[in-house]
């Protein structure tokens, strides 16, 4: 575990420079841009299909769709986790 | 206090409840505090950890997913590499909040928006780690308090601000579907992986096709402008990670 922390951690560092260091020319290419801007919303995309409907339809799908109601309110970052959390809690309780 | 420090400050705060999360998350999911706190300091970007914990189960997938989140941070680096001096050290701090808030219209407001953003990140999310990291060592059962869904949570606050865009939205629903169809048949962690390079893949596709369209639209479509990824920043940044 403490190999795969500070693995990912150097990783992460090395990216972070890597912008302050390469040239310019390097990253413009528009596919790259594209490539990059759209990561992340494949990843994010893909861990919370992985973990809220990997092991099937469970308590997680609601709390999930409860926290896409909060934010749909526009609640702050806490909040929506906090009702993600506790709605999974409640139907856990009460099934 | 100048209004960029108290910003700064702000964004700083907000970030505290994230890293609360984050440090709960991070036990539950079978890091020691010590670990948790160590992620914190030393791979200090919210999303990748937030990614690294939830992979845990199989450790390459949990250091690649968090290294392509991460990638991102390179980005900005490039805007921010002609106002940065002390590159080794400014480095750590390359993150969404600062690179959001260092988009100011002078070099010295820049810097200031910059160091102040991070600083402040920098010390509300370590904290929060660790107060979220014993708070989540006093819990016999994650689940009971629902913290698996807190996981998945975390991650549709940090999406949710990039999909207001049809191309965001269709590869996101790509990558959910090819990741749930992958699950099967893949090891633990590997299927967000596979979900990456099916959307990296079409967005090449999608590029080869917007070829004969005008050129807005093409910049317009893909939001490729430094100014649509610093309004992604900003965007981001109200959501506190």
């Amino acid at each position: 575990m403490w190999g795969a922390i500070l693995l990912g951690a150097a990783g992460c560092y090395v990216l972070k420079l890597a912008g302050l260091s390469v040239p310019q020319r390097l990253l413009d290419g528009v596919k790259v841009q594209r490539v990059a801007n759209l990561l992340p919303v494949a990843l994010l995309a893909a861990l919370i299909a992985t973990q809220t409907f990997g092991e099937g339809i469970d308590a997680r799908a609601a709390g999930l769709a409860a926290a896409a109601l909060a934010l749909l309110a526009r609640a702050p970052f806490l909040l929506v986790v906090a009702t993600a959390a506790a709605t999974t809690a409640l139907l856990r309780l009460v099934t | 206090m100048k209004p960029i420090v108290r910003d700064a400050l702000g964004i700083g705060a907000a970030t505290g409840a994230a890293g609360l999360s984050y440090g709960a998350l991070a036990v539950a999911a079978g890091l020691t505090v010590p670990q948790a706190c160590a992620l914190s300091l030393l791979m200090f970007t919210g999303a990748s950890q937030f990614a690294f914990v939830g992979l845990v189960g199989s450790l390459p997938a949990a250091v690649g997913t968090a290294l392509l989140l991460g990638a991102r941070n390179g980005l900005y680096g490039l805007r921010l590499k002609p106002f940065l001096a002390r590159r080794a050290l400014a480095a750590q701090f390359v993150i969404d909040e600062s690179a959001a808030m260092s988009v100011r219209p002078t070099a010295a407001e820049t810097r200031l928006g910059f160091w102040a953003t991070g600083l402040s990140v920098f010390a509300f999310w370590n904290l929060a780690t660790f107060a979220g990291a014993i708070a989540g060592t006093a819990l016999s059962d994650p689940r009971a308090l629902g913290l698996d869904a807190a996981g998945p949570a975390c991650f549709l606050a940090l999406l949710a601000p990039k999909l207001r865009e049809a191309e965001p939205r269709r590869v996101a629903a790509l990558a959910a579907l090819a990741a749930l169809v992958s699950v099967p048949f893949v090891p633990a962690g590997v299927p967000v992986l596979v979900a990456a390079a099916v959307a990296a893949l079409a967005a090449l596709g999608g590029r080869r096709e917007s070829r004969g369209g005008t050129a807005p639209h093409v910049a317009g479509d893909a939001g490729l402008t430094p100014s649509a990824v610093e309004a992604g920043g900003h965007r981001l940044s109200r959501e506190g990670v």
